[in-house]
């Protein structure tokens, strides 16, 4: 069974922490990854940096811009993983733009992600449709799930196709905005919430965006399976580095 | 089976185009997809659309026959003078259109992004005519180089907000833009100003440029007897005034479609913004087509003297062109555009925008038959290139 299948039959609410890979340092991708799964982190998404990164605010930016320019590749991010299933056993979701896989080549990326023991893909500019028409075949045939995002405007029916093509879980963006553009929920976040929660889906959910503190954190995973923590997580990196993961981690619970 | 250029029913031309967008834009981009086709077929649309791009634009521009460049050149050359357009180029004829969407689909709140800054002021133009809220992302690059028309913005009641993430130029306007528009997505339209961009954009911008070859199939019929010029010729940064110069001549064999782009400094050289030649399959700003990137898929920043070629995709419809090989694609340097920045102000009276100029250096690349009609897109005139122009002749 898929490692995040697994973790959600864990009764528990899962923390999954994103960052970006290469950065602040280069060769600080393995370091996190692993004082990450030894803080009780439940999941991982690594980011593959993109120049042109569409759904992401500042933050995530910067970080993408500083680890392209520290010599950050997709080829050179494989390498870096090539051990990783020694010692870390948590799920691991790579998270990119589509751009770059194409460029890599769709089928051998898959088998790359396969070799390093990936688990799941989220590529926010590669569309339901355009997945399920032309690439769903190629990605399972390596074994990977691929996970797409859901907002508060996303429709009922396209919720429900969303849960019927998808594997792994779906990724609730808590509201109308880019990647670490707000800190607080409101009433909105809280109907939107409840609203998925009675629609009864067969794909578990993890919210995402606007998740920064043990508050929102506790808030969004009071109707929801977990959450996924990446802006507030990228600047804890920046202001005190690689080694201060654990420290982050424990003020979130 | 007729080969068919253009757009198809799932937004595609041909391998290039479609909506590649992430899910926060989904609704934005569906609202528009279902309503572009509607809306701008209704008699009120066309009706306001068609008057305002006469008295409001100036249209039609006038087809006219260049006398002493055919003389030189030996063929019959005809120049459609977009250049004459209020704002100073084509570009007002998609702000027209849009800004009439707009209103139609309630928004109050209008977006837009811009490199040179043509686009910006006449998205600032038409929301000033509406009274729209208009707000125009542009690099902080390119505020520097470019600033009578942040001025001209300015004046005309916008806000120009400055992009300040990667190279700060056209492509990250464009992605401060969408930015805007995930994080507005109920009362806010983002005027695109070229082909690009998810599916429908490049399909209404064209839609909304196609007056220009609507013009020319009649005005040439007045003045030659027939409705197709031999060849069609137009810039391509994006692929806008193009696309409209092209668009009633897409599915007609007789008349061969020549896109010319900028070389910068060279093809090899690694300053140049001639996507056809550089670039990749891939995907830029919601769109699949061919893009300008790095081994590894980074996007990356091209080069032209014209600010307006300077982009580093090309619509989907032209990406389309290329592959087929329905149009001849042809890359001119910085040097040969600006001297044909002279060359037809002095031959012709008019000094054009920069990136107009790169299409007639073509004449010095091709030869044409003296009974042919080429029909040139003069698509902007050189008054905001004049610092340019200024700079590179010591004039």
């Amino acid at each position: 069974m898929n490692r995040i299948t697994q973790a959600f039959e864990q009764d528990k609410k899962l923390l999954s922490i994103y960052f970006t890979a290469g950065f602040p340092q280069l060769n600080d991708t393995v370091p996190v990854l692993e004082q990450l799964q030894a803080s009780g982190v439940d999941m991982i998404e690594i980011g593959l940096p993109f120049s042109d990164p569409l759904a992401d605010g500042p933050t995530i930016q910067d970080s993408s811009t500083r680890a392209l320019n520290n010599g950050m590749t997709t080829d050179l991010l494989f390498n870096q993983l090539k051990d990783i299933r020694e010692t870390i056993h948590i799920p691991l979701v790579l998270m990119g733009y589509f751009n770059p896989m194409m460029q890599y080549g769709i089928e051998k990326f898959c088998q790359r992600c396969q070799e390093v023991g990936i688990d799941g893909l989220i590529i926010p500019d590669l569309p339901v449709n355009v997945y399920h028409e032309r690439y769903q075949k190629t990605f399972e045939s390596y074994g990977l799930l691929n996970m797409f995002l859901i907002t508060p405007q996303t429709p009922d029916n396209r919720i429900r196709f969303i849960d019927k093509v998808s594997e792994g879980f779906i990724y609730m963006v808590s509201s109308a905005s880019v990647t670490g553009a707000k800190n607080t929920f409101g009433d909105t976040q809280s109907a939107y919430f409840k609203r998925i929660e009675t629609m009864q889906l067969t794909t578990p959910q993890i919210v995402g965006f606007g998740i920064s503190n043990a508050q929102t954190f506790q808030a969004a995973t009071q109707y929801i399976r977990g959450a996924i923590i990446g802006s507030a997580f990228i600047k804890h990196l920046d202001q005190y580095g690689a080694h201060s993961v654990a420290d982050f981690v424990k003020t979130i619970r | 089976m007729k080969v068919n250029y253009n757009v198809d029913e799932k937004g595609y031309y041909g391998d290039f185009g479609g909506a590649y967008i992430p899910e926060m834009l989904f609704p934005n981009v569906e609202e528009l997809r279902q309503n572009y086709l509607k809306i701008t077929s209704e008699p009120s649309f066309k009706k306001e659309f068609d008057q305002l791009l006469k008295d409001f634009v100036g249209r039609p521009t006038p087809l006219y026959f260049a006398k002493r460049l055919s003389e030189k050149y030996n063929t019959k050359i005809y120049l459609k003078r977009e250049d004459l357009c209020h704002t100073g180029a084509h570009k007002v004829n998609n702000t027209i259109g849009q800004i009439l969407v707009a209103k139609r689909l309630g928004k109050n709140r209008i977006i837009a992004e811009t490199g040179a800054g043509q686009h910006g002021v006449a998205t600032a133009t038409v929301c000033a005519l509406m009274g729209i809220e208009c707000i125009v992302y542009m690099g902080e690059v390119d505020i520097k180089r470019q600033a009578p028309n942040v001025a001209r913005m300015k004046m005309l009641g916008a806000e120009v907000r400055p992009a300040t993430s990667g190279s700060k130029t056209l492509k990250d306007a464009t992605n401060e833009a969408i930015r805007d528009w995930i994080n507005n997505p109920v009362d806010t339209h983002y005027i695109i100003g070229s082909v690009v961009g998810p599916h429908p954009y490049p399909d209404m911008v064209a839609r909304f440029q196609s007056v220009i070859s609507e013009e020319i199939k009649w005005q040439l019929l007045e003045k030659e007897g027939r409705e197709n010029p031999d060849h069609v010729i137009a810039c391509v940064g994006g692929g806008s005034n193009a696309a409209g110069a092209y668009y009633h001549y897409l599915n007609n064999p007789d008349v061969n479609i020549i896109a010319v782009e900028a070389a910068g400094k060279g093809i090899d050289s690694g300053e140049s913004a001639a996507t056809s030649a550089l670039g990749k399959e891939g995907v830029i700003h919601g769109s699949r087509t061919l893009l300008m990137q790095t081994p590894d898929g980074q996007i990356t920043e091209p080069y032209s003297i014209s600010a307006g070629l300077d982009y580093p995709g090309v619509g989907p419809m032209h990406a389309h062109l290329f592959r087929s090989g329905r149009a001849e694609f042809i890359s001119i340097t910085d040097q040969d555009a600006m001297d044909w920045g002279i060359i037809l102000s002095q031959l012709e009276g008019i000094i054009p925008a920069i990136e107009t100029s790169h299409a007639f250096a073509v004449l010095d690349h091709r030869k044409f038959g003296p009974e042919e009609i080429v029909v040139f897109n003069l698509s902007g005139r050189g008054d905001k290139d004049l610092n340019t122009y200024i700079d590179y002749f010591k004039l």
